[in-house]
């Protein structure tokens, strides 16, 4: 592998960030981005299986049988959400009654099993380790962009700390309540996807196929 | 690899191909065993947090919704002034036939020979469990202050959890809140905002002649029974109505309240 280890952290960020570029991970940023300081404990726990998952599935690539490498990276990935879901339950456990069910769906979230398979099951322990926390940081830097963007304008706070003081409150903000609820971090993330093409062209993928040109007149 | 064969079943086993089938079923059985004790180690030295957790979490809703509860204040001694109660729904009195302790709300209102299947279910519960814990706020000198029941009913999409405070004279509201539920964010989740909730302290729950009047509802018919609904959130507040209706009628805490008053519970 020819990538630096600055590179193996920094790349997943912008130029092959998990969601805007590979489009994956989108369902759980759907449903835990209403409010910043659930995604980010969210983006925390991500970040920490990913780093991990990778280096254990990496450490023990030379004995994972083919047959069964799937089932084997879901049996560590899996533990180590249970593990994740049990520290938040004794040790954040008001974060963890919001969070709820989505610690335990971080099992099938693509990317984590996307980085072992495509990465970690290749490459040495180190280097796995760093694409598991860089694929982690990327998906935690676009949930906290559509946190923001949805916080901001859904509830007219951040961090639960009030901004824009809404008319329930006896303020004058209006609150959008369509970002509060998951569909609208589809136009947001479809945004980020338009802005982070249009800032790095060579993102934009290539035509499937060309409507062709039969005669000119 | 060494020229010799191994001897042993071990090495017999280590020098075997990773594809093959017993190697394959070797990882699989010693990796299962592995995530597995990392898994029960953590779940069993983190249990005691977790469920001293929930009965902290528990308590700051009963002080929150008896007015009670501040920021920082020592949870297990201001919960020592309200005294827990098991009630028999049966009978609507109390009862010592089961141990406060180590009794299981939600688990006892699914059992059947804890619970009855109900026909009139408009909180849409399924089963009314016969026994329910109260919590009896009193005063210094011992005399009733406020009584603190559980009600629960379904919302929009989930079941909403919460605690009902009447005066000692079981027929005004002193606040009403919310600790377990999963309604929109921003729409049906707006019963946890105080403002909505500072809206039920002072209401009646019965008008003079005793008819139950309390009402969820967009237009107000009489003041001082009423609770306006939720902007956005109609089947919500259908729900707070159905359950707190249903708790406070007779086939919940009513009459368990006119025994209270009684003095014959």
């Amino acid at each position: 592998m020819s990538q630096t280890k600055k590179e193996l952290l920094v790349d997943p960020l912008v130029d092959n960030n998990p969601i805007t570029l590979q489009v994956l991970g989108i369902c759980s940023a759907l449903a835990v981005t209403s409010s910043l300081q659930v995604a980010l404990v969210m983006s925390i726990a991500v970040i920490a299986v990913c780093g991990f998952s990778s280096m254990s599935i990496s450490f023990l690539r030379n004995y994972i049988p083919g047959s069964i490498r799937i089932i084997v990276q879901m049996v560590i990935i899996a533990s180590l959400v249970i593990l994740v879901d049990q520290i938040l339950k004794a040790f954040a456990f008001e974060i963890s009654k919001t969070l709820s069910v989505f610690v335990g769906l971080i099992i099938t979230n693509c990317i984590v099993m996307g980085r072992a398979e495509a990465f970690a099951m290749k490459n040495p322990p180190m280097a796995s380790f760093l694409d598991g926390i860089g694929n982690g940081l990327g998906y935690g830097l676009l949930l906290m962009l559509v946190g923001v963007v949805r916080e901001l304008f859904g509830s007219g706070s951040l961090f639960g700390v009030t901004i824009l003081e809404s008319v329930n409150n006896g303020g004058w903000y209006v609150p959008n309540g369509l970002l509060l609820l998951p569909p609208s971090a589809f136009f947001i993330i479809g945004l980020l996807i338009w802005a982070a093409r249009t800032w790095k062209p060579a993102q934009v993928e290539e035509r499937e196929f060309k409507i062709q040109v039969v005669e000119e007149h | 690899m060494p020229d010799t064969e191994p001897s042993t079943l071990w090495g017999k086993l280590i020098a075997l191909p990773v594809d093959s089938t017993p190697k394959t079923i070797f990882v699989a059985v010693i990796l299962c065993l592995f995530c597995s004790m990392i898994v029960a180690f953590a779940a069993v030295n983190l249990r005691p947090i977790q469920v001293y957790n929930k009965a902290l979490d528990k308590k700051i809703n009963i002080l929150q919704v008896a007015g009670l509860y501040k920021e920082g204040v020592d949870v297990g001694a201001v919960f020592s002034s309200i005294e827990p109660r098991i009630v028999d729904m049966r009978t609507g009195k109390f009862t010592n036939a089961i141990d406060i302790t180590s009794f299981d709300e939600r688990a006892a209102a699914k059992d059947p020979s804890m619970s009855s299947e109900l026909q009139d279910d408009p909180a849409s519960i399924g089963r009314k469990p016969n026994f329910t814990t109260v919590y009896l706020l009193k005063n210094k000198d011992g005399s009733l202050d406020k009584i603190i029941l559980p009600i629960y009913g379904y919302g929009l999409w989930s079941t909403l959890y919460g605690f009902i405070a009447l005066e000692e004279n079981g027929n005004d509201i002193f606040g009403l809140q919310f600790y377990d539920h999963a309604e929109t964010p921003g729409l049906g989740a707006e019963v946890d905002n105080p403002r909505w909730k500072a809206q039920w302290q002072g209401k009646k729950l019965r008008d003079d002649d005793g008819n139950l009047m309390i009402r969820v509802a967009k237009v107000a018919k009489v003041k001082e029974h009423h609770i306006d609904a939720l902007a956005g959130a109609t089947l919500t507040s259908d729900g707070v109505d159905n359950l707190v209706k249903f708790w406070m009628g007779k086939s919940g805490f009513a009459d368990f309240i006119s025994n209270l008053k009684a003095g014959a519970a």
